[in-house]
């Protein structure tokens, strides 16, 4: 019916947003676009129609690089025993105050 | 079942929200038929959004002609129940969507243009009116860098789409003459500093249009005839069709709310 | 609902090696836990192909749901519908959009999700097959059909896999104005002129049966629904979700002053205590309809299609510029 016209394929581009009052981008979804520019466009029209976002970055998705969540053990466990790394390891005396 | 239309005043400040309103209402619902239909789905998301900010403008224009007028008319009244002759927009807005480039050229004509006069209404003396420009202006600058961007893919893209956009050109140039003109109503707006000359905007116009066709390796035609007609009322066979269409509901059952 | 027609089928082979079923057994107990599933764990390779079609599915519901209302946007008789239903619709994309982001993080591709819509192969839900015929359609779509897509769609945000639960929570989030919106207009159409109200109540009439089978075919005949409930794909049966919506829906109706289309809809107490605590029985579905209607004979299934595939053929010359000047400026670039 119309193979002809699926032979187009446009780059997936993953699509992180910080919000009004956020302190880090979020990653909120995916969309297609053939460059950069329309990706960054694309990313406006479709991901922020209710005021979310303030900043917009857009990722090609086959520049990513995940960890593998098979190695989840190999590679966040051994940071979960060094607890003195966590602030509340260390006592301080409450009349110094906050710190 | 046919309904009377309604009988407007048209005093020059009247006028000119009428024709802006209109501009944005006819051209936003040129928009909307994309709804559905469009290339590729980040299109059609990009479209309704420009569609939604021209309906915005309208209704805020139409908005301050009714406080203007004073005869107890609002948005719908002015949007539903006026004929074509009545309408004051220009041709360009009118013109039917034909394929994406088309669309696009029109946009991007008429964008370039508003985009340079809400800028500068926003110093406006009248503080509605500044008030209306200064959130229109964001708007339309995303509308030109949407469209401008797209002027530039299609003319700088494949043998079919340069050819598109090239016929879109040609056919919407004699078009794009009609925004910069006043007649005695708005010159008496003009001097008296209310509102700007939008003949004043043609050179930065022009110069915008110049850099994004070239960019877009897409010659600008020669300067020629200009159509014109839409600000006093005199449209193309395309309106009345538009109209027909859009006031259909609100006629057949006169008096009611929806 | 909007995957009403899926059966998830277990088509594991009959003997595995011990290391898999290990994995899957892992894998289910995370499930069990109410852990998400993100786009790199193992998964069963059923539970992803379950997962790809139902999800497309209801991005293609989402796509084609466009049409329907797409149809009176122009017509819309006040400024305020315009914009409201503009909107609406444009959200309806977004929501597509935000699916078929979720499907594709399961290794298939938007081309290929499109190129089964397109040439019938997938499915979608069949109330969009029913067409748009006065204005009065638009309230008894946002109230009835989103009010039915809400029902089902809060229950997914808790769903195993992360990617398809988040996209929910943002769906229900915006899907919230959608009911809002088509029950106001008909509220309006009821408080209006008598032309209006009839134009209501005969909207009601038409849509009605249709949103009751949008909840798909009754449990006693659904067959493969365990897998996807173990799977924690599918939350309630179709029957459950089915009853919920009848009994939400009969007081709003109610208010309105409209008569539902069915004689046999009756008030029945639950057993022992409060008589006002109980649920309402509605009459027979006519199944015949909805087989029709899911093999492609509904009133609009042609011409939604048709639509879509025209809308992606004259889009083809469109796409392929945007990728020939990204081509052309890499090669700038690189030159």
């Amino acid at each position: 019916m119309s193979t002809q016209a699926t032979k187009t394929i446009t780059p997936l581009w993953e699509v992180f947003i910080r919000s009004r009052n956020g302190l880090a981008h979020k990653h909120v979804g995916s969309l297609h676009a053939a460059d950069a520019t329309l990706a960054l466009q694309a990313a406006r029209d479709v991901y922020t129609r209710r005021g979310e976002g303030l900043s917009i970055w857009v990722v090609p998705s086959n520049a990513i690089t995940a960890s593998d969540p098979g190695e989840k053990g190999m590679m966040f466990e051994p940071a979960e025993s060094k607890i003195y790394r966590h602030p509340t390891f260390y006592e301080v005396p409450d009349e110094v105050g906050h710190m | 079942m046919t309904t009377t239309s309604i009988r407007v005043a048209e005093t020059p400040l009247v006028l000119y929200a009428l024709r802006r309103a209109d501009d944005a209402l006819v051209l936003g619902h040129r928009l909307s038929e994309w709804c559905g239909h469009a290339p590729a789905l980040e299109e059609d998301m990009a479209l309704a959004n420009i569609g939604l900010d021209l309906l915005g403008q309208a209704r805020s224009l139409y908005g301050y002609a009714a406080e203007v007028e004073a005869a107890g008319h609002n948005e719908d009244d002015y949007a539903f129940h006026r004929d074509a002759p009545q309408y004051r927009n220009l041709l360009v807005a009118e013109l039917p969507n034909g394929d994406f480039a088309r669309t696009i050229l029109r946009q991007f004509f008429y964008a370039a243009f508003a985009d340079l006069y809400w800028r500068a209404m926003m110093a406006s003396p009248h503080s509605t009116l500044a008030a209306i420009a200064a959130k229109s202006e964001k708007e339309t600058a995303y509308h030109l860098r949407h469209s401008a961007e797209w002027v530039i893919r299609l003319g700088d893209g494949t043998e079919e789409s340069h050819r598109r956009a090239a016929d879109a050109v040609a056919y919407l140039w004699p078009y794009t003459g009609e925004m910069f003109e006043a007649d005695a109503a708005e010159r008496a707006l003009i001097d008296a500093g209310t509102v700007l000359d939008p003949a004043s905007f043609r050179d930065a116009w022009d110069k915008t249009v110049s850099d994004i066709l070239a960019e877009a390796t897409l010659e600008k035609p020669a300067a020629g005839w200009m159509q014109q007609g839409g600000r006093s009322g005199r449209h193309s066979e395309h309106l009345g069709h538009l109209l027909a269409v859009m006031q259909s509901v609100p006629r057949a059952i006169p008096g009611a709310s929806w | 609902m909007y995957t009403q027609a899926l059966n998830a089928r277990d088509d594991a082979p009959a003997i595995r090696p011990a290391e898999e079923l290990e994995q899957e057994a892992r894998f289910q107990a995370r499930v069990d836990a109410e852990e998400r599933i993100e786009a790199n764990d193992w998964m069963p390779a059923a539970y992803r192909k379950t997962l790809i079609r139902q999800i497309s599915q209801h991005a293609h519901s989402e796509i084609v749901g466009m049409l329907p209302e797409g149809n009176w946007i122009t017509r819309a008789p006040s400024l305020r519908r315009k914009a409201a239903l503009l909107a609406k619709v444009q959200d309806e994309c977004g929501h597509g959009l935000y699916l078929y982001a979720a499907a594709e993080t399961l290794g298939v591709t938007r081309e290929e999700l499109t190129e089964q819509l397109l040439s019938g192969k997938a499915k979608y839900s069949s109330i969009f097959n029913y067409p748009t015929l006065t204005w009065a359609d638009m309230g008894a779509i946002g109230w009835l059909v989103d009010g039915a897509a809400i029902m089902n769609q809060i229950p997914l945000c808790r769903c195993s896999y992360g990617p398809y639960a988040r996209a929910m929570i943002r769906v229900c989030k915006e899907e919230s104005f959608h009911q809002r919106q088509g029950y106001e207009i008909m509220l309006t159409l009821c408080r209006g002129t008598p032309e209006q109200k009839a134009m209501a109540q005969e909207a009601l009439n038409r849509w009605w049966w249709p949103c009751l089978m949008m909840f798909g075919p009754p449990d006693a005949s659904s067959q493969h629904s365990d897998q996807s409930t173990r799977w924690k794909i599918k939350r309630f049966s179709n029957d459950e979700l089915r009853q919920k919506f009848v009994d939400a829906t009969v007081p709003q109706a109610d208010y309105l002053g409209l008569t539902l289309p069915d004689p046999e809809l009756r008030f029945v107490p639950d057993e022992g205590g409060d008589a006002s605590k109980g649920h309402w029985a509605y009459g027979e579905i006519d199944w015949a309809e909805f087989k029709q209607i899911l093999a492609g004979n509904g009133p609009c299934n042609r011409d939604r299609l048709a639509a879509r595939n025209k809308a992606h053929d004259e889009g083809a010359w469109v796409r392929e510029a945007a990728m020939a000047y990204a081509e052309k400026r890499r090669s700038r670039q690189a030159a």
